[in-house]
């Protein structure tokens, strides 16, 4: 089960590298990582998506707990959650398919960022069961080239971790 | 002031009285500066991970982080095995490293290794310090991440030209605050009220008590509970010194190589208080199991370790000594275990009593530990190695009031000679005793000359059977085909080893004279080393 775990951390150089450390050595997975600082400049944010059981999860938890510069560590649970992805896609398009990616983009709300003779660069900021909607969408087209952040999250309503 | 000074004075501050180490060229600034600090003792090892086990010992009897300083590439790698011991038995200590200069940084350059990346996986924290302003203040954090919460090693690495570099002031912090570092001390009161209702009810409860206890100087707090309570108790190899032999709770040791009567108290027990320990595998071979059969309670220091192994019932996190003191406060009702302490008894006085086997022309090692045992001094600190030795001295080395000090975690053999050292250093007049075999002496003889310089009073006991006993044992048992590589041909003549530092030595290969050689060890003046004379073939299951 996927669970996504937002990590406020010390803005430091060498502290991903412990955190992404400590998944391969305790044979965590990860299934996706992203990355930025928040509205202080001393602390970073990196949310984690991993997909396990609760226990493992909890371990997981309480090991990053463990490192000095993590400052807190908090599970969003689903339904309290707004998760979002950005993608970029690159996609073969010529004079006879532009307009059917049109259609898929103006459905899935996406923007181009650029158009070619031969390609559109797409992007899209959604959950990422839309993005791969989107991508499955698009994929009879030819994709030439994706690019995904991995989740960002924050939890609903007024609270902060 | 430049940053070695600085570094030099910081250690200063936090009443560092001895380092162990090694210099090189890029600790050569700080190894300069304390020559200008003659109250920081120092001690000068052969190998750079035997700073390391220095500083553990020192650091297990003095209650205060050990600290070791070596030069960078190849200094901080032979330091890595001194590290992890000690990050896997939760020893503090603070490990300085030399770095090449800071702008060369990244350029694989002579003597460079990234060494803030290589222990980062059995490291409590580390710095790589790249301004000298800072270093009182990573210093100070490093004694305080070292040894506070569940201890453990940290490293500071110092770039030369860092080291050389001047500060624009010195300030020293007095006080800590780490954000994200804020380990818990009291525990939980409503799951300390829920502990005592459990303890209570039980009709067949143990204590497991681990090495956690040592650390949070928690043994009289233990002793308490268990005998206000008259609960039985047992322990993991760390936690082995906590209760004297005799005493009449004491069940023994858990686990692998453990006592019959401890395995038997932990298999049919109907409430597990575990305390200061991890359940880890060598310890609790089947969490599983135990979780299945009995409640459990876990009192432990680090929250990650709760359910890491074992799931708990009644998990309680915080410093044991807190806890202890908070359980005793709360007044436990004493549980009625009157026959379940007696059907223990038996077994354990069986085992106590038992009789060893003996072949001539060699001595058995549990009898030797026995006999050994009852010519100690009470507070003793025995160091035992990693091998059969260790378990023969866990088994049967009768304790008394004094401490045994093993790498129980990792494992390391060639931990008790410099282990022992370290416990001179910061016990001068404490009567030490090193136990090796053969295999793991000669990991680390080359510290005799350690024991030579101070003239330390230091006495080594070997066990010499010409093979490494415990992998011979695992190698004579399926699914193996017999001993492997293990044969220790070409080893020196040890007489004639001490002999060349200067060491007198004993050595005795039949059991009848083992009192007299025992008494002549113990009472040589100085150094001295005793070789016990052992079949090749003795198990530790004989």
């Amino acid at each position: 089960m996927k669970q996504t775990i937002s990590v406020l951390v010390e803005n430091q150089a060498g502290v991903l590298n412990r955190i992404t450390g400590l998944f391969s050595r305790r044979a965590f997975n990860i299934d996706s990582l992203a990355v930025g600082v928040t509205d202080d400049p001393t602390i970073s944010r990196i949310t984690i998506i991993v997909d396990s059981g609760n226990s493992v999860v909890e371990q997981v938890e309480k090991q990053l707990n463990k490192l000095i510069e993590v400052i807190k560590v908090r599970t969003i649970p689903e339904d309290k959650m707004i998760g979002r992805e950005l993608a970029l896609l690159k996609v073969n398009a010529t004079n006879k398919t532009r307009q059917d990616i049109m259609t898929i983009c103006d459905i899935m709300g996406a923007k181009v960022d650029d158009i070619s003779p031969n390609s559109l660069t797409l992007e899209l900021s959604d959950t990422p069961d839309r993005i791969d909607t989107f991508e499955a969408m698009l994929r009879p087209f030819s994709i030439l080239e994706v690019v995904r952040t991995g989740v960002i999250a924050l939890q609903k309503g007024g609270g902060k971790i | 002031m430049n940053g070695a000074q600085a570094l030099i004075e910081s250690l200063k501050r936090e009443n560092v009285t001895h380092m162990f180490g090694y210099a090189g060229a890029t600790i050569c600034p700080a190894v300069d500066a304390l020559k200008d600090a003659p109250e920081i003792g120092y001690t000068l090892v052969r190998t750079e991970q035997n700073a390391g086990h220095m500083a553990s010992g020192y650091a297990r009897v003095s209650g205060k982080a050990g600290v070791c300083m070596v030069t960078s590439g190849p200094g901080a790698t032979n330091l890595i095995t001194g590290i992890a011991t000690a990050y896997m038995d939760s020893i503090p200590m603070v490990a300085i490293t030399g770095q090449v200069p800071s702008h060369l940084l990244g350029r694989d350059i002579f003597q460079e290794v990234d060494i803030t990346g290589a222990v980062a996986p059995f490291s409590k924290h580390s710095y790589l310090v790249k301004d000298p302003n800072q270093i009182p203040r990573v210093v100070r954090e490093a004694f305080h991440i070292a040894s506070t919460g569940r201890p453990g090693p940290v490293l500071i690495d110092i770039p030369i030209d860092v080291q050389e570099q001047e500060l624009k002031s010195f300030d020293w912090p007095e006080t800590v605050n780490i954000r994200g570092y804020k380990p818990s001390a009291r525990g939980n009161d409503l799951q300390i009220k829920r502990v005592a209702e459990a303890i209570a009810k039980a009709r067949q409860p143990i204590i497991c008590a681990g090495g956690g206890v040592w650390l949070a100087d928690a043994r009289a707090e233990l002793l308490e509970l268990a005998e206000g309570t008259g609960i039985p108790v047992v322990k993991t190899m760390m936690g082995i010194s906590l209760m004297s032999t005799d005493h009449p709770l004491n069940m023994g040791m858990i686990g692998a190589h453990g006592n019959f009567c401890a395995n038997k108290a932990l298999a049919k027990s109907d409430l597990l208080i575990m305390v200061g320990t991890r359940a880890a595998d060598r310890a609790i071979i089947q969490p599983d199991e135990i979780q299945r059969r009995m409640a459990t309670i876990h009192i432990d220091v680090d929250p990650a370790e709760i359910g890491k192994n074992m799931q708990a019932a009644v998990p309680l996190v915080g410093n044991v000594k807190v806890i202890l003191r908070q359980l005793l406060d709360l007044g436990i009702q004493a549980p009625d275990c009157g026959q379940w302490r007696v059907r223990l008894r038996d077994y354990r006085d069986a085992e106590l009593g038992r009789q060893f086997p003996s072949r001539p022309g060699s001595v058995f090692p549990g009898t030797v530990m026995r006999k050994l045992g009852a010519r100690l001094d009470d507070n003793a600190v025995v160091c035992a190695d990693v091998g059969q030795n260790q378990i023969f001295t866990c088994k049967y080395l009768p304790q008394k009031h004094g401490r045994l000090l093993t790498s129980g975690g990792l494992g390391t053999m060639g931990y008790a000679l410099p282990a022992g050292v370290g416990v001179k250093v910061a016990l001068p007049d404490r009567q030490t005793v090193v136990i090796c075999g053969d295999g793991s002496f000669q990991m680390a003889m080359n510290e005799l000359a350690a024991v030579k310089c101070a003239g330390m009073d230091l006495k080594i006991l070997l066990f010499r059977n010409n093979t490494l006993g415990l992998v011979h044992q695992i190698q004579s048992k399926a699914p193996y085909h017999g001993p492997f590589g293990v044969s220790l041909d070409g080893s020196p003549d040890f007489e004639t080893i001490a002999a060349a530092y200067g060491i007198p030595c004993v050595t005795v290969s039949e059991e009848d004279q083992l009192d007299s050689s025992i008494q002549r060890f113990l009472g040589t003046k100085g150094p001295c080393l005793m070789i016990c004379q052992v079949h090749p073939d003795v198990s530790t299951a004989d």
